[in-house]
Formats: C-alpha cells, structure tokens, sequence
C-alpha cells in the first residue's frame, strides 16, 4: 500500500518567502460531527503540524460506574456511542455476564443480534450522510437521515427510546419484541434499501466526491495495526477482521454473510466497506427475522432471578417475585469476584469492557476500550504533509463519537 | 475454552520464564502479572515471539485497589491477529492475553510502552490522566480527557465523586 504523496512545502520549492502559521479548528466546528479542538500548524493550504485535543465531552463514565450498581451502569453505556447505544449495551452485558458465567436463552440472543445489526445500521447511515453534508452535499445527507429515522422508529418500538436504548439487560433484554414489530421492520427494510439505491446513485460514482475521498487519510499497515485501529477503517486497507467472524458471540457463528474489505485503506475504501456494511446488516436481519417468527412466546431473559429479576406480571401477582424484584433493584445483584473482558464489532472497530468485581453488589472498576479513541489517535499521522481539506473527510471516516472516545 | 487459556498460559509462561510472577485462567480469560521493572521487556518479548504474535495492543488502563501494597494494577489487554490474507477467510484472532503489572503509591511510575506498540501514546496519556501514574520515557505526557489546570486524579478511589473542578463558575 501507498503511503501518502508528500507534496514539497512551498518553502521547499524554494519560489515564495512563506511563513507557517496557527489555526484553531474546533472544539467547535460547523464540517465536524463531534466535538474536538485541532490545533494546526499551515504552510498555505498544506499541514505542517497537528495535534488533536479531545476531552470536550469527558463525563466521568467509569467514575459513575464504580458508584452504582452493576444494572444502574447500563443507561451510562447508551451514552458512549450514542449512534449505536444498544451495541455499546450489548458489550457491557456481555462482559458482565462471562463474569457471572451465564447464557441467555436462544431467543434471546437471536434478538440481541437483530437489535444489534439495527444499531449498526443506523450507525453507518449517519455516518455516510453525514460525511456528504460535511462536504457540502445535502441532498444524499437527507437520504441517509431518512433511512435512519426508520431505524430509530423501529428502535422506539422495540424498547421505547429512539437513541438512548437501554434495552439489553444483564442476563437477557428488557423485554421481547412487540408485536408488529417484525412486519413493520420488513417495511422499513425495503424502504431503506430503495434508499440506500438512491444514496448510491447520487454518491458513490460522483466525481466531486471520489476527489474529495480517494487517496486522502491513508496509513500504512504495520502503522494501523500499531496504532490499534480497529472496525472498517482495517477492514478499508484489507484485513478483513471483524469479530463477528474471528470470535463469533451470540448467533453469528450460524448466520450467513460476508466481511467487505478495501485495497488502499483510502477514505474513498472506507467508505465503501460502510457502505456494503449496511447491506450485510440487512442481509443479516433478514436471517433472524424467520428465527424470532417461529419462536414467538420462547424466554429471552435467563431463569435465574438472582440475575434477572422476573417479569412483571409475575411481580405484581406473586410474593415470592415481588421479594425477588425488590433485592434486586435496591442491592443489585452479586457478581462473583474476578475481572473479565469481553468484546463485540461496534461499527467503529473493537468495543470491549473490561470489568472487575469485588463481590459486592457494585463494579470495582468498568473500563470501556472505545475503538474510536484507538481510531482518532493515528489522526495526526495519516493527516500531516497532506491538505488542509483533507482533514474533513478524514475526520468522518474515522467517525469520532465524542461521547465514546472521551467518555 | 478454560483449556485454551490454561494451554495458552503454559505457552506464556515458558516464553517468559521467571518473568512470570502469577497467573491464572478465569472464564476463558488469559493473565499473567509480572514485575513492574520487567513489564516493557516482557511485553517486547510477547510481541515479538513468532509463534505468540501479539501484535496489537488493544488498551492499557489500571485499577486501583487503595489499601493495597502496591496500590495499582497496570492492566494490558493484547491480541493476536492473523494478518494473513486468505482467499474468502476473515481474519481470525489467535489468542488475547491480559498482562499485569503493580505499581506502588510512591514512586507511582512505570516505564512507557511508545517504542512497542504507537497505540499505547494516547492509552497512557489517558492512564497519566485519571489515575496518576507517570510514565518515563513517553514523549508527549499530558493530560488527554481533563484540562491541564485539573488538580488530582478522577479515578483514584480516593478521589471523591463529587467533587467538581469547573474552569468557570461554582466550586464545591
């Protein structure tokens, strides 16, 4: 693979007396998606010297974790990557739940993965409109966002919440789909294809775009995998990793499709393993969908009331379960001693919590490994000698969540 | 899964010979905690062993058991990832091991990882930041997530939760 072109300064060039000069883009920007400061250092157009500040959006995730209980930190991890909480929800259970080394029901992890390719989903399609709007093109931006306000209807149908999910528990989910669901998911489904069809026209051949994306934010290799970069910009410069292959969890191991993979590593390559992303989740609902038909009325939430408190028709009619929901909500439930990481492909790359357990009812310590720290990192590196309007398209393949990356 | 842990464990452990102060195999998960002045050789070794292969470093982060002596847990997650390209196979992961390291109250420092693996710049940085523990040898060590006129460490389990440090406006 190609490193990027270094084009020679103008004072290497020797034809004009220049000077480098200051500027300061962000923390906030109008073509930025997330909010990050950038201090640059210029020689006209061309970038000398950068250095990327994050921390705007630091809230104290894993301080609040440590002071609640084990179930009171999963509204917290809606809030990481909020274009896709029900995956980040995902992720923090599924750490717990190797702590307490417990299996959900099968329909439980069949819904878990349709849920989750949703979220996946409606990741992607922010991230692709949005990196259209930021270069100045409105009319794709408003295809994307269509798709995704389908996305989030069906969010709201399935837990009540078209961002902040809140939806996976440890243990199993808050509750099964509603009914109508999977009916109303066939609609929107073939609607968002119609969509993406559209996207595709307007977008993917168009010139002015490809000039923008192709051959701009590129690494090599060997720097990538040092920087830890994981997800589609990997994926984007040809090693196909994706954990749902390499560590099948939930069902992936019996679902059918296939990991896109780039040649440069270009921004053009990303963008299309994005793209193509969004038509395997596709291709994947549609997998679960027959599963969750046939299932209907089958547990999604495991037996154990120790960690899964029962259901509320039973609380409400019952004494033993109401005794059950009450130790369960005001002690929280008791993870054994031990620590435990798990990890799952959030459409950024590698999203993994690593939790310690002190046996109380509290975590001693949640640590969320959020890939778009990993991914920001190396910003600087694939960005210096390069233009300054390069920084833009870069900035949304890269697709920095500020609520993930500062936590 | 506990097997492969335990038959990674032996691999480890006879790479890293008396490096290797304990380990142990829970719930699938690899680790093994090493000297605090040996933790950078050893995490060079395991990198650059041709059968282990841990060529990423998926995060660095610590915890901090106050009350104990030495206070904290230097924890390196890491993974090993089979590049190799092959016609219609995804990648696989080959084994993750979890390293760690303790390092004392005072001087709560510990020998940066930059020159092994670029990733551990920022991851450090952030360590530096919430919890306090210096890295020697790292060339860029400032505080990421909080502003530079924070005072104390977030994270520290002594660090009370209230406690706010706004630029402008009220304090507590």
């Amino acid at each position: 693979m190609a490193a990027p072109a270094q084009i020679p300064t103008r004072q290497e060039k020797g034809d004009l007396h220049t000077e480098t000069q200051l500027l300061s883009m962000g923390p906030s920007h109008p073509a930025t998606h997330g909010t990050v400061k950038i201090m640059l250092e210029i020689d006209g157009e061309q970038i000398v010297e950068m250095d990327v500040q994050i921390g705007y959006l630091h809230r104290g995730f894993e301080k609040e974790c440590e002071s609640g209980t084990w179930y009171q930190a999963i509204p917290y991890t809606d809030r990481l990557n909020y274009n896709s909480a029900i995956l980040a929800n995902l992720a923090y259970c599924m750490a717990v739940e190797k702590l307490l080394d417990c299996e959900i029901p099968r329909r439980g992890q069949w819904v878990r993965t349709l849920a989750g390719e949703l979220s996946r989903m409606g990741d992607h399609l922010t991230r692709l409109g949005a990196a259209c709007l930021e270069l100045g093109a409105m009319t794709p931006f408003l295809y994307g966002i269509e798709a995704r306000e389908l996305v989030w209807d069906l969010q709201e149908m399935l837990c009540g919440a078209r961002v902040t999910s809140n939806y996976v528990r440890i243990g199993g989910l808050q509750r099964d789909v509603t009914p109508g669901f999977l009916e109303r998911l066939e609609r929107s489904l073939a609607r968002i294809e119609e969509l993406l069809a559209d996207f595709d026209k307007v977008v993917t051949s168009n010139r002015i775009f490809v000039d923008r994306f192709r051959n701009t934010g590129m690494l090599p290799l060997d720097k990538l995998i040092s920087y830890g970069v994981t997800g589609p910009m990997l994926r984007a410069a040809g090693v196909p990793l994706d954990l749902r292959k390499a560590e099948p969890y939930l069902v992936y191991s019996e679902i059918d499709f296939d990991v896109p993979i780039g040649t440069t590593g270009d921004n053009y390559d990303r963008f299309l393993v994005c793209q193509e992303e969004t038509v395997q989740s596709i291709r994947i609902m549609r997998q679960c969908m027959p599963v969750l038909a046939k299932t209907v009325g089958e547990p999604v939430n495991v037996a154990d009331p120790r960690i899964r408190w029962p259901a509320k028709d039973r609380v409400f009619n019952r004494m033993e379960e109401l005794i059950q929901q009450f130790k369960g909500v005001t002690e929280g439930i008791r993870v054994p001693a031990g620590e435990a990481y798990a990890a799952v492909e959030s459409p950024n790359g590698e999203l993994g919590f690593y939790v310690v357990s002190d046996g109380t009812g509290k975590p001693y310590k949640v640590r969320c490994r959020p890939p778009s720290f990993a991914n920001v990192a190396p910003m600087r590196d694939m960005l210096v000698g390069g233009m300054l309007a390069d920084i833009v398209p870069t900035f949304d393949m890269i697709n920095m969540i500020g609520g993930e990356c500062d936590r | 899964m506990a097997a492969d842990a335990e038959a990674l464990l032996e691999k480890v452990t006879a790479l890293l010979g008396a490096d290797v102060v304990d380990k142990h195999a829970y719930r699938g998960d690899a680790t093994v905690l090493v000297p605090l002045t040996r933790a950078r050789e050893c995490l060079r070794r395991l990198r650059d062993d041709p059968q282990l292969a841990y060529n990423v470093l998926m995060d660095v982060t610590a915890v901090d058991y106050l009350g104990r002596e030495p206070r904290f847990d230097l924890v390196y997650h890491l993974a090993s990832i089979d590049m190799k390209p092959r016609d219609d196979a995804p990648s696989a992961i080959r084994s993750r091991l979890r390293v760690k390291a303790q390092v004392p109250e005072s001087p709560c420092e510990a020998d940066s990882i930059c020159a092994l693996w670029a990733a551990a710049n920022w991851m450090e940085r952030e360590v530096f930041d919430l919890y306090g523990i210096v890295f020697r040898d790292h060339p860029d060590l400032r505080r990421i997530l909080l502003y530079d006129e924070f005072k104390g460490h977030p994270l520290r389990k002594d660090y009370p939760k209230e406690r706010r440090q706004p630029l402008i406006g009220p304090r507590n």
